[in-house]
């Protein structure tokens, strides 16, 4: 692992399908996120993704295919993810190593919609990064 | 509008929460986890040297709202939770969280500040273990909007 180096880049398909089931999974079922007639009554520009499936799914990649333990991560939500009924959302997730100190790097975390970052400030603290 | 009298104010301890197999595997695919995360393979969970799976890195999520919901049912707190938005999250783990343990959850309020007619409450969550022993910790920002 090198500063600089991009971890994952990786391009994920939100649905209403996935908010159903993130709200499910998370107990959070705050009708902005599934009805469009709420959504629209509150002053939102559409049904949004809940801030944190962003966030979870901006960094599963990390957890999945490279075994690291992340020990600290945080985001600020910067923009709203809003996901069609019809086309969902397409999220663009990356991460790319800004530190390292002994067996622990520090990974910029970032989600993009609509060619906007919508997680700003986001960092994450990993251990055990495996070196190749 | 939330009542700033509530800053510093430490709400009680979560009745003990057991964290399922099946709920880390829930939250795990809903969050974009692949048949080979650790969160949802056993083979993989035990690879990396645990017992069981482990939560995925924001799963103390469900904690934290656990907690919450006694600042939404607290009356002094005056909390409109449909004007609420996420502003930001961090969670910061002493270890990971592996299914089968038992945890609970203390909130402790920590800033009310108004910003642009807006509302900015600030929430420091601590997650114990069974032997009373830190295992995360999570601060949130909610935004309760004015109008």
């Amino acid at each position: 692992m090198e500063i600089g180096q991009i971890i994952f880049d990786k391009k994920l398909h939100l649905t209403r399908d996935s908010l159903v089931r993130y709200a499910g999974a998370s107990g959070d079922f705050n009708p902005i996120h599934y009805r469009d007639d709420i959504a629209k009554q509150v002053g939102l520009p559409g049904v949004l993704a809940h801030g944190m499936l962003t966030m979870g799914a901006a960094i599963s990649p990390l957890f999945d295919q490279l075994g690291m333990t992340v020990i600290d991560y945080s985001v600020r939500f910067s923009k709203p993810v809003v996901v069609d009924a019809e086309t969902g959302a397409e999220l663009k997730v990356s991460a790319e190593v800004v530190e390292l100190d002994g067996n622990r790097a520090k990974l910029a975390i970032r989600a993009v919609f609509n060619e906007q970052t919508v997680m700003a400030k986001s960092f994450a603290w990993v251990e055990n990064a495996k070196t190749e | 509008m939330v009542n700033p009298d509530i800053v510093g104010k430490t709400y009680p301890a979560t009745q003990p929460y057991l964290v399922g197999r099946e709920k880390i595997r829930e939250f795990a695919l809903a969050t974009f986890h692949g048949a080979g995360s650790p969160s949802v393979s056993l083979e993989a969970s035990a690879q990396a040297g645990f017992p069981d799976l482990v939560a995925p890195p924001t799963f103390a999520i469900v904690l934290q709202q656990q907690s919450l919901e006694m600042v939404i049912d607290d009356a002094e707190a005056e909390l409109d939770f449909s004007r609420v938005v996420h502003g930001d999250q961090g969670f910061s783990y002493r270890r990971p969280i592996i299914a089968g343990e038992q945890l609970t959850s203390q909130l402790s309020v920590e800033s009310v500040k108004e910003l642009a007619g807006n509302q900015m409450i600030a929430f420091l969550t601590k997650i114990f273990d069974s032997n009373n022993e830190v295992v995360a910790e999570a601060t949130s920002t909610l935004v309760v909007r004015g109008g």
